[in-house]
């Protein structure tokens, strides 16, 4: 509808009154805004060395219901995963992203493990995923849409399994969001920032987890960094 | 959703004299206002950032034709389609045809106040298509009929058991007790309808110029099986909602859990910026946003342009004396509270609307709490003072005002009036220094005390210390 763009374009111009030298210095500072922006106010909570970014993303996690393994090596974490899932007797049986950096891990460690690959779908119980990133701050996990991570996989299934390296949990959202800028060369179709697992309190404001989606995010943090 | 606005007081009387209603709404001052404080103090910059949030949202609606330009260029380099609505009409019919050209029959909708504001489900429904509301709130919404209450919990107002029977009728079977099994017997019916859906609609909490994206949050993650699962995704979302870069949304979402709910970060904030890329499996084929106006433009260059920053998080409703007591429904349209007050008479024109600016106490509570700083009590001020020129407010009323402005603008007689009137009420409040009931004032005692001064006028107090601050 051409009409309604730029009957609405008009009156938001009509409305600023910008006359013509005007609008050119306010392009100015929308170029200014968007091309050298003054940084962001980050809050010092999460400016702190590696091993205090790790332990604050745990703490955080943990305190929005989140269950946090941490593992040395990529090998370790398949046991992890299985131990997580016999603890709370649920099945041994997941679907996982066919994200290739999840082959190193040794899933033939665990024969009880059943594993399909792909994108999750209703009938499924346990996905298995990989995180681009994670923030310290709010525990927060940066997933990233592609053909080798469905988004499903972390919000149909009752489980979600998110696997991260360490190495990868910045203190920020804005250095999560520049270090996937790094990484990826086109923007993904959907960056999902989860933090804890799925919840509600619309009735009677009493907390209630698994809404709609996952009622249990397990993370498992792995030391190792990917290769 | 037929305004009931102008009935405001016989509306806040019956939701006073609901005992349901008051346990419900007493449930916000123990709950979001103590977790949104201390979200607050746990957080060292909150106070700045609300700052740089005022600033962020002040710099964009200065520039809103520009962002606005961009924000489109890029959705449709992303491969998603951007429309234009002038108004509700305009946007339902968008909507309709969209759904019509994918060959639609359900449509799933996460939370949207927007599509409250435009009535978009009836019209759907007229339309031959089936609307599945699946924000668990909105939902027990949806199939009792009602309309939200608040615009962070829908379902507010309602008692456990109120909602237990509402989905006893719903569902059948046996009544549900706990709030756990009504979450999972939700979750079941709901599942389905996720996947049997070909379009999903979603608002947004912001939209990114620079990036081309809109932003959801959610804490149960409807919006993301809303987007995620069926083939077309649409997101409909008023003008104002635009913010230059992705790095300004961040400083906003760092405000937004924290005042509405006291949550550090919403469970879900999903950052969508298109249909599926190439072999993508999931994420639906086609992308749409669709950019609102419906008042918001008659709101820019005027006192109200400040109303347009509005994150709506909800803080200033749950800080607020006259909601708590009266209830989002008392408000008579879509957004209750003190930015209802001032975006009500706005959207629907201040005819249809003048009791809204007058339901508060001016304590200026949702001032103090609001994370983009909006003077929300100047701004309802303001609609007092055109509520008065266009002659709505009644005579009885106007007659007071006449009757103050004639004592007020008589200082000598005003001081001896006040004096008067403070003694004499001193001496009625007697010990108790409350009074139960006032002639006259049968309409404020009906439902509270009034507090006795306990000294004397400000004016003998200023005299006696000669104009030492104490």
């Amino acid at each position: 509808m051409t009409g309604a763009r730029d009957a609405v374009m008009g009156r938001v111009n009509k409305a600023l009154e910008r006359g013509d030298g005007a609008e050119a210095r306010a392009r100015g500072r929308v170029a200014a805004w968007l091309a050298d922006p003054e940084p962001n106010l980050i809050p010092r909570r999460g400016l702190r060395p590696h091993e205090g970014r790790v332990g604050l993303f745990r703490e955080m996690a943990e305190r929005v219901q989140a269950d946090v393994a941490r593992v040395p090596r990529w090998r370790d974490a398949p046991a992890a995963v299985a131990r997580y899932l016999r603890d709370r007797n649920l099945p041994q049986k997941a679907v996982m992203a066919p994200d290739r950096r999840l082959d190193r891990c040794d899933w033939e460690s665990q024969p009880l493990l059943r594993l399909s690959r792909g994108t999750a779908l209703g009938r499924d119980e346990v996905g298995i995923t990989l995180a681009l990133g994670g923030v310290a701050e709010t525990g927060t996990l940066v997933l990233a849409s592609a053909p080798e991570r469905p988004t499903m996989l972390a919000y149909l299934p009752e489980t979600c399994v998110v696997l991260l390296a360490t190495s990868r949990i910045q203190g920020d959202y804005e250095a999560a969001w520049r270090a996937l800028g790094h990484e990826l060369d086109r923007l993904p179709r959907s960056v999902n920032l989860i933090t804890g697992p799925s919840r509600t309190a619309d009735i009677a404001q009493e907390l209630q987890l698994g809404a709609h989606g996952p009622k249990r995010l397990c993370i498992v943090l792995v030391d190792e960094p990917e290769a | 959703m037929e305004p009931t606005a102008l009935a405001f007081k016989d509306n806040a009387r019956k939701a006073i004299a609901n005992p349901d209603l008051q346990d419900a709404l007493g449930r916000i001052r123990s709950g979001w206002q103590v977790t949104r404080r201390r979200a607050a103090l746990a957080l060292d910059e909150f106070e700045a950032l609300r700052d740089r949030g005022r600033d962020i949202k002040n710099h964009t609606l200065a520039h809103l034709d520009l962002y606005l330009e961009a924000f489109e260029a890029k959705v449709e380099e992303n491969g998603g389609r951007v429309h234009w609505a002038r108004d509700a009409a305009e946007a339902r019919t968008v909507v309709r045809d969209i759904c019509k050209e994918a060959g639609a029959k359900t449509v799933t909708k996460s939370k949207s106040m927007v599509t409250e504001e435009i009535a978009l489900n009836p019209y759907l429904e007229a339309n031959g298509l089936t609307p599945v509301e699946t924000d668990l709130g909105e939902w027990i919404l949806q199939v009792s009929g009602q309309a939200p209450s608040h615009l962070v919990g829908p379902v507010v107002h309602l008692t456990k058991p109120e909602i237990a029977g509402i989905m006893q009728k719903e569902l059948g079977g046996p009544r549900l007790e706990t709030a756990e099994e009504m979450v999972g017997a939700a979750r079941r019916v709901l599942r389905q309808k996720y996947q049997d859906a070909d379009v999903g609609i979603t608002g947004a909490n912001f939209l990114v110029a620079e990036t081309g994206t809109a932003i959801t949050v959610t804490n149960e993650g409807n919006a993301e099986l809303t987007h995620g699962l069926p083939r077309v995704h649409v997101v409909i979302a008023t003008i104002e909602k635009l913010v230059p870069r992705m790095l300004d949304a961040f400083t906003l979402l760092r405000l937004l859990a924290r005042s509405a709910t006291g949550q550090e970060f919403t469970s879900y904030t999903t950052l969508v910026s298109g249909p599926k890329g190439k072999g993508d499996l999931d994420g639906p084929e086609a992308f749409h946003v669709v950019l609102l106006d419906n008042g918001r433009t008659k709101m820019l260059g005027t006192a109200f342009q400040e109303m347009l920053r509005c994150i709506k998080c909800g803080a200033c409703m749950n800080h607020c004396p006259v909601y708590l007591a009266a209830g989002g429904h008392s408000y008579g349209w879509v957004y209750p509270g003190p930015m209802g007050s001032v975006l009500t008479p706005q959207l629907l024109g201040i005819e249809k609307a003048h009791p809204l600016p007058n339901a508060s106490t001016f304590c200026g509570r949702c001032e103090e709490v609001c994370p983009v700083r909006i003077p929300l009590p100047r701004l309802m001020r303001l609609w007092r003072e055109e509520a008065f020129r266009r002659d709505l407010v009644p005579p009885t009323a106007r007659r007071g005002l006449r009757l103050w402005g004639w004592l007020a603008a008589r200082p000598a007689l005003y001081r001896r009036a006040a004096g008067l009137a403070s003694g004499a009420l001193r001496l009625l409040g007697g010990r108790r220094g409350r009074l139960r009931r006032l002639p006259l004032a049968g309409g404020w005692t009906g439902s509270r005390d009034l507090p006795a001064p306990e000294g004397g006028t400000f004016m003998a107090a200023w005299k006696r210390q000669q104009g030492r601050r104490p």
